[in-house]
């Protein structure tokens, strides 16, 4: 560990141009977003409605998601089609803490427990729900399910030199299996409906104006302290070996560098990021149920970085926030063709994008300046 | 010349044939013709007249004669369809037509015109009556040379067996040579013995019943052991009690082992299912080294084929999944072929990609599916010779699908083992797959066979296609919901490896089904889940790796 790890952060993201301007525009949002919502009339054109803000917000948790991906897969190769089984279990921990927090409010009353125990007649909380009704606990958990699930996954795979498709079919399965159990009401998770109907956090109740605000500073707080994090991890020494391992994993091992170890730390760091995600998505969106566990989630997910450029890490956020603004828009005009769409990306990206919407900028504008020095 | 025999037998049916139509012996002695033995025709005739005493001798001596009308005249008489034509008081069967009631002559089967119910009387039958019937009908099925019509008489006289039933029984069971039906016998006597007062009858009876798979049975000889409130069983002498409780225990083995049988069954076709699903994945991706995630897509497309074959031919459900074989195997194998000539072709070497661009093909081919046809699932006939199950014993039933299932993708797998290993293609595809420069060295067209190898593993797809249309729902997400499944299968055969697929699936299937009683369908499938993802830790080339310097891809 050098002795400064500020000056370190601001040396990573001094050198990476398009990064900052990233953090510039997160930063306008950060401020211009609420700005606009408290303080402009519902009826002026710079209004933005409490829809849109969470919208947004949404969209950010979605980056974050689309980040911690392309720094295992763009970065390490890793392709995790399991990476939405890490942002649910984050967001099922924090739904934990809110569904505590509904105390005698819900449709039954019960001051300990959630509606759909008393609905399943259970008598009393399952161990694993206690604890959740304390804020710092359920930080805690939502940095801890994810992380401790990727370790021993990850330990066991990386250390038995599962790599490629292989890995990825696994991540497919662990996120298949994790959605089947949660499906099931014996879990004690809700089964298949879920947990909706939160009412308030830490106090301030979710649907206010204020409260959103706050949860969208957060947001975009997250996703640039993210964004920075990951940028500096990939400049560290550790960074240039673990694209080395993507590059010649074989090679990397004979130079004498424990690529499993490498890969272990990139993954659990990579699942927490995603855990974080989850956290802040479902007090916004208000549920979290099973189906964000099924395997076409994550598959989504890694569009969304292949669409934006894959091992650039600003590439991941851009793509998130173009395919999901598509989806939002299209389910909304035209429901039928948000598939066909959706499709259609996957194929043109990987056929003809290569390196991603941010790679084609980048190659339009080398091209435009060798054009113009010469 | 004739011969004296011969002139005795005109002479009777000149006899018959005139004595018949005028009713002769009506006027004579009732039962009785010359001979001194009642014939059928005697008796029938003389029915009409007689009162209900009367008629229940008849009855009696009806079901001696062995005419094989007899039958017929019984039942009619039993549902009131024996009528008396007022005109003559000849005896007909009749059958409402129209109107009027059709008349068929008990003794020929002719009919005899067709006449208002008024000009009927019907032959008079009370309660009594009817039960003589029952048991005179069923006496005359213990007689029936058909031993399946013997066993059913035994069964509809078991259902409510009275004393007079279990003479017939017993009579019936020193004669009896068929060992089923004896068996039967032997059992319904058993049960009806447990209730005598006599200990020793009881005792027999329980020991008789020791190797009955009779659910009857088995309630029976549980109730006998049960302890009421008040501390008394239902069977009160102890020795009888430990009887029953042995032979509860032989009873309890035999089921065990039934079930096990069942689940060995239930096992193998849900494996059979899984491979199902993965062998034409084996091809693409074990041969190939292909990810396609489209896979289940066009198994989907094979089980819309055979909607659509049996939209094409609604009077020939029965032909419809034999046509929708091949033709869900071509409706595939063309997709499949424009899927690698279109996007494939142009991944190879990049297999992330490949596994994105053809999930995209995926979502693209199920919004088709849902916007052609519908997005809720479609309803596909299964044919009769499909339905239906076979009944091996009293706990032990299998319905024929899943029978099929298993043998069906038996013989498709050998069918793909004889093309990969006996014909041409199948030689290049494992050249190709094996060493692709030097089999293109060697003049074989490799883009051709990469081709037609993805068109074989995906009509191989619509063809499981056709099976799935018959076990599950018939939906837009049909094929998702096979494809973690499938892969799994692949890899824990060790992929590449086409006899792997085929042991992992039926492996998968019946641990699936062993652990299902224990956790339920879902934790059973979660379970064997972690497992395999546990178990390709231990073992990445799975089960079966391929051996030498092909598997080091």
């Amino acid at each position: 560990m050098r002795e400064n790890l500020f000056t370190d952060l601001a040396a990573a993201v001094r050198a990476d141009r398009s990064g900052q301007w990233l953090l510039y525009g997160l930063a306008a949002i950060l401020v211009l977003v609420p700005l606009s919502n408290a303080l402009t009339a519902e009826a002026s054109a710079l209004h933005i409605t409490n829809y849109t803000m969470t919208l947004l917000a949404k969209y950010m948790t979605y980056a974050m998601l689309a980040l911690a991906v392309d720094l295992i897969w763009g970065y390490c190769g890793i392709l995790s089609l399991g990476h939405g089984a890490f942002f649910a279990l984050g967001g099922y921990a924090m739904g934990m803490y809110l569904m505590r927090q509904i105390g005698t409010r819900g449709v039954y009353g019960d001051p300990l427990l959630p509606d759909f125990m008393v609905f399943l007649n259970w008598k009393e909380l399952p161990w694993f729900w206690h604890g959740f009704d304390s804020f710092p606990y359920a930080l805690l958990m939502v940095v801890l399910v994810p992380g401790v699930l990727a370790l021993a996954f990850g330990f066991l795979a990386f250390r038995s030199r599962v790599s490629g498709v292989y890995l990825s079919i696994m991540t497919q399965a662990l996120t298949y299996a994790l959605m089947l159990a949660f499906f099931r009401n014996d879990m004690g998770f809700g089964g298949n409906n879920g947990f909706t109907d939160f009412k308030d956090l830490l106090g301030f109740n979710l649907q206010a104006t204020g409260t959103r605000a706050a949860l969208f500073g957060c947001t975009a707080l997250a996703l640039g302290a993210s964004y920075v994090l990951c940028r500096y991890v990939v400049s560290t020494r550790a960074g240039r070996v673990i694209e080395a391992i993507r590059d010649a994993e074989s090679r990397a091992r004979f130079l004498g560098y424990r690529v499993e170890s490498y890969k272990l730390w990139v993954f659990v760091l990579s699942a927490v990021l995603a855990g974080i995600a989850g956290a802040l998505y479902v007090p916004q969106v208000g549920i979290i149920n099973p189906g964000e566990f099924s395997p076409v989630n994550s598959i989504e997910i890694v569009i969304w970085v292949a669409i934006g450029g894959r091992g650039t890490l600003y590439g991941a956020v851009v793509g998130a926030f173009i395919v999901n603004f598509a989806k939002t828009y299209l389910t909304g005009a035209f429901p039928s063709v948000w598939l066909y769409g959706l499709g259609g990306l996957f194929i043109v990206v990987t056929l003809f994008l290569q390196h991603g919407v941010v790679g084609a900028i980048g190659q339009w504008r080398s091209t435009r300046l060798r054009g113009a020095a010469r | 010349m004739p011969s004296p025999r011969c002139f005795q037998s005109v002479l009777l049916i000149v006899v018959l044939g005139l004595a018949l139509p005028r009713g002769l012996f009506a006027d004579a002695d009732p039962v009785t013709n010359t001979t001194g033995k009642p014939t059928l025709a005697s008796l029938i005739a003389a029915l009409p007249d007689a009162s209900y005493a009367d008629k229940q001798t008849l009855i009696r001596d009806l079901v001696e004669l062995p005419d094989r009308q007899v039958r017929g005249v019984l039942s009619a008489m039993l549902e009131g369809n024996l009528y008396v034509r007022t005109s003559d008081t000849r005896v007909f069967i009749g059958e409402t037509e129209g109107e009027g009631v059709r008349l068929i002559d008990p003794l020929t089967g002719r009919t005899a015109g067709v006449v208002s119910s008024d000009a009927l009387n019907p032959v008079g039958v009370n309660n009594k009556l009817r039960k003589a019937l029952k048991v005179a009908l069923g006496q005359l099925d213990l007689n029936d040379p058909d031993a399946g019509l013997r066993l059913k008489a035994v069964q509809e006289m078991l259902r409510a067996l009275d004393a007079e039933g279990q003479t017939v029984l017993r009579a019936r069971l020193g004669q009896e040579h068929d060992s089923a039906v004896r068996r039967e016998i032997q059992v319904g006597l058993a049960l009806a013995d447990l209730d005598s007062a006599e200990t020793a009858v009881r005792l027999a009876a329980v020991r008789t019943l020791s190797s009955s798979l009779n659910p009857d049975v088995y309630n029976r000889l549980s109730a006998m052991l049960q302890q009421s409130s008040d501390g008394t069983y239902g069977e009160s002498d102890p020795a009888v009690r430990a009887a029953a409780r042995s032979s509860l225990r032989v009873i309890e083995r035999y089921r065990a082992f039934y079930a096990g049988i069942q689940t060995l069954i239930y096992g193998l076709s849900q494996g059979s299912v899984l491979v199902l699903a993965a062998i034409g994945l084996a091809i693409t991706f074990g041969v190939m080294g292909v990810i396609n995630m489209a896979h289940g897509e066009l198994m989907m497309l094979g089980a819309y084929t055979t909607y659509v074959v049996q939209l094409l031919m609604p009077n020939h459900i029965g032909a419809s999944i034999i046509v929708a074989i091949p033709a869900a195997f071509l409706v595939s194998g063309l997709f499949g072929i424009a899927i690698e000539r279109g996007i494939v072709r142009h991944l190879y070497g990049r297999p992330l990609e490949t596994l994105l661009a053809t999930f995209g093909v995926s979502l693209i081919l199920q919004q088709a599916v849902r916007d052609i046809f519908s997005p809720n699932n479609r309803p596909v006939i299964t044919p009769e010779w499909l339905a239906g199950s076979l009944q091996i014993n009293d706990v032990l039933a299998i319905t024929y699908n899943r029978l099929y299932i298993i043998f069906f993708t038996f013989a498709l797998f050998l069918a793909l083992l004889a093309v990969l290993k006996r014909t041409r293609l199948g030689l290049d595809v494992r050249a190709v797959s094996q060493n692709r420069e030097m089999a293109k060295a060697m003049g074989i067209r490799t883009a051709w066979v990469d081709a037609l190898t993805f068109g074989l593993g995906s009509g191989i797809a619509g063809i499981a296609g056709v099976a799935l249309s018959q076990l599950t729902n018939v939906g837009p997400n049909l094929g998702q919901s096979y494809i973690v499944d499938s892969f799994m299968v692949v890899v824990f055969g060790g992929v590449g490896n086409l006899w792997g697929t085929e042991v992992s699936g039926n492996a998968l299937g019946i641990v699936n089904k062993l652990l299902e009683p224990y956790a339920g369908a879902v934790l059973a499938k979660i379970f064997v889940l972690v497992f395999l993802i546990l178990f390709i830790q231990r073992k990445p080339r799975g089960l079966f790796p391929q051996k030498g310097r092909s598997a080091d891809a």
